[in-house]
């Protein structure tokens, strides 16, 4: 596979991996990845960060298999309603009798989908907006800026609940009103790194090898550009997380019955002087995975932005 | 002062950068202004499949759906529509509430004070907290100090403030009761103050009534310790990263060299230089406090701009939401714009050319 020649193939892995000379792409692209990686790793917050995630995961999808209760139908409303954390129900049952734990297992899906549904619309929006920007320059550059400028202005969480206000209430709405509120600051580091790729000898060689500055953007300029989006929008996990439990305990994001976090806090709300763990087990999922997202994402930080 | 103080030329030139610099940030507002009351204009007017409908709720009577339709000039052209609107925005003029059937501007008016109460009482903790904790972090790296203002800050980051408020509630007011319930004063005392600035404290202090202000600073230290928390990690944070900076520059080294002592390094040239891009912080942090504010009041009952908004959406309020919006948000610019501000005015580099 590899040239002998210039490198032999040395013993083990590692040594393949950390080697100062690549005999090809793969193995160069291999190589920095596992420099991050070591990277990354001796940062053992990030570490449980990143375990709490995947473990995130593994709840959400296996929720049907980690839960014991129905997150949705309720027990007898005779004798399971309000029950304290005990044996059977860890965390309790809420007012409809519904097992708290089995609720929170599948409302990790929520959670989960909220974040990656507002990533997938918000980074991209905002990654276009600022190498468009950035390389066009000029008076695009100027007018895609000031807009930037004008809804980094404006206070996130009222401007959701605005537009949840008039879009209705519910999840899809919650998530588009995230995302609009939340892709300026995307669109402002798309445009740093842009400005700072634009004048490099490499985009001048696309350049006069005839790309369309389309393709320049698209193939040459984003590319670059994805790593300190990666790690914005992962610190920013958490905020959207946050924003969607804001929105939730509002009553304007899920809906009832469904088990969103935001939406079991309010839930518990009424009864929280008296029979505080129906509020308290749902707001603390909340800030755990809050954390391990903020955990992960300062790693990162660490990790991939090697210029500090 | 300083420009007096000047050479001729110097300062000539210098108030004409001001001037610049001046027009440059009156641009600014218009446009972001601008940009406020088209985004309100487009959630009010545009989004909602019928905007009267959503404005006088679907149980409205005929008349009232017709002339509401008028009064909004429905049957014109957008672009009408928007002037229009902007010209009744700029008037103060956000229609009426359904849900109080007063004008907004009225209810906005009487609920702002208690939102700035709150929100200038949790930058205060936060703020006479915060600068301190960030500084001895950033004078001894790595001690426990330093890894409590991390702490701090992670938390801060990731815990949902409603429920913090909520668990506070449960923890100082039902189990301890150390502090009183949600509310803004007590019953007692609700209707023998007389409303005058609207901020409670003063009010009360004011007219003499001592007890009702030690009910109401009572009702107001655990909202605006919850904010003043979130201030707080926010503040210290940054306060530690501006030390960390100013204390590697060379004029501290020269400071040390010339035998200074380290107190005086520390709080007298270090924090000075510091504290230019802290006022900025600080400003900042207020008109976070001021978003953080809407579901905090809603914990705590708290009569502001907050409450006013999350009730008025229960009940699809859309001109008291939308005038709350405008509200908060010109709030919010105003803060940003004068940390800019600030910001030229004590960092006298960022004058210069």
């Amino acid at each position: 596979m590899m040239p002998e020649a210039y490198n032999p193939p040395a013993p083990g892995w590692r040594e393949w991996l950390l080697t100062e000379r690549p005999a090809s792409r793969r193995q160069a692209r291999l190589g920095r990845a596992y420099a991050s990686w070591t990277r990354f790793a001796s940062n053992r917050l990030a570490l449980v960060g990143l375990a709490i995630l995947v473990l995130l995961l593994l709840v959400a999808v296996f929720a049907g298999l980690i839960a014991p209760d129905s997150p949705v139908v309720g027990g007898d409303l005779r004798t399971a309603r309000l029950l304290p954390p005990s044996a059977a129900h860890v965390f309790g049952t809420d007012d409809q009798g519904r097992d708290i734990f089995s609720r929170i297992v599948f409302g990790s899906r929520l959670t989960l989908m909220i974040v990656f549904l507002v990533a997938i619309i918000a980074a991209p929006v905002g990654l276009l907006m600022g190498t468009v920007a950035g390389y066009a320059g000029g008076w695009v550059d100027a007018t895609l800026m000031r807009i930037t400028d004008i809804f980094l202005s404006f206070p996130k969480l009222v401007l959701a609940l605005a537009f949840v206000a008039a879009l209705g209430p519910g999840i899809e709405n919650a998530v588009l009103a995230i995302a609009i509120t939340s892709w300026p600051p995307y669109a402002r580091i798309a445009r740093a790194e842009t400005l700072a790729i634009r004048n490099s000898d490499f985009i001048a060689a696309v350049q006069l090898m005839g790309a369309s500055p389309v393709r320049i953007v698209l193939r040459h300029v984003v590319p670059l550009c994805l790593s300190s989006l990666i790690i914005r929008v992962t610190l920013d996990m958490a905020g959207i997380i946050l924003t969607a439990a804001g929105l939730g305990f509002l009553g304007l994001g899920a809906q009832p019955p469904s088990p969103e976090w935001g939406a079991m806090i309010a839930d518990g709300r009424r009864f929280v002087l008296d029979q505080w763990w129906v509020a308290a087990a749902p707001g603390a999922a909340i800030f755990i995975v809050s954390l391990a997202f903020n955990l992960l994402g300062d790693g990162l930080r660490d990790a991939l932005d090697t210029r500090g | 002062m300083s420009l007096t103080a000047n050479a001729g030329g110097r300062s000539g030139a210098r108030l004409k950068g001001f001037g610049k610099a001046a027009s440059r940030l009156l641009i600014s507002i218009v446009l972001t202004y601008a940009g406020l009351l088209a985004v309100t204009f487009f959630i009010g007017r545009v989004v909602p499949i019928d905007p009267v409908l959503a404005i006088v709720g679907d149980r409205a009577p005929a008349n009232v759906v017709e002339r509401t339709r008028q009064e909004l000039g429905l049957d014109k052209p957008l672009y009408e529509q928007f002037v229009m609107y902007v010209a009744k925005a700029v008037k103060g003029d956000f229609g009426t509430s359904v849900l109080t059937s007063n004008p907004v501007i009225q209810d906005l008016k009487s609920a702002t004070p208690a939102t700035l109460e709150l929100a200038l009482a949790g930058t205060l903790l936060g703020t006479g907290i915060g600068v301190p904790l960030g500084i001895i972090a950033a004078v001894r790296r790595g001690s426990l100090v330093d890894q409590l203002v991390r702490v701090v800050g992670l938390v801060g980051y990731s815990v949902p403030i409603f429920w913090l408020g909520l668990m506070g509630l449960v923890l100082f007011y039902a189990r301890l009761g150390w502090v009183p319930g949600p509310g803004r004063i007590d019953i007692a005392y609700e209707f023998t103050v007389e409303r005058q600035t609207g901020f409670m404290l003063l009010d009360t202090a004011l007219q003499g009534q001592w007890d009702a202000f030690v009910d109401v600073l009572r009702h107001l230290i655990l909202p605006a310790a919850l904010l003043g928390y979130f201030s707080m990690a926010y503040i210290s944070r940054m306060t530690r990263s501006f030390m960390l900076t100013e204390l590697s520059r060379e004029y501290v080294v020269a400071a040390r060299a010339k035998g200074v002592g380290e107190f005086r390094i520390i709080w007298r040239h270090a924090l000075r230089n510091a504290l230019v891009p802290l006022v900025t912080v600080i400003a900042l942090s207020l008109a976070g406090l001021l978003e953080g504010s809407v579901l905090t009041e809603t914990i705590f009952s708290w009569p502001g701009l907050g409450l006013y908004i999350t009730n008025s959406l229960q009940n699809a309020d859309l001109n008291a939401v939308l005038g709350g919006t405008i509200v908060v948000g010109s709030m919010f610019i105003a803060l940003n714009l004068l940390s800019d501000l600030l910001y030229s005015i004590l960092d006298p580099r960022t004058r210069a050319r």
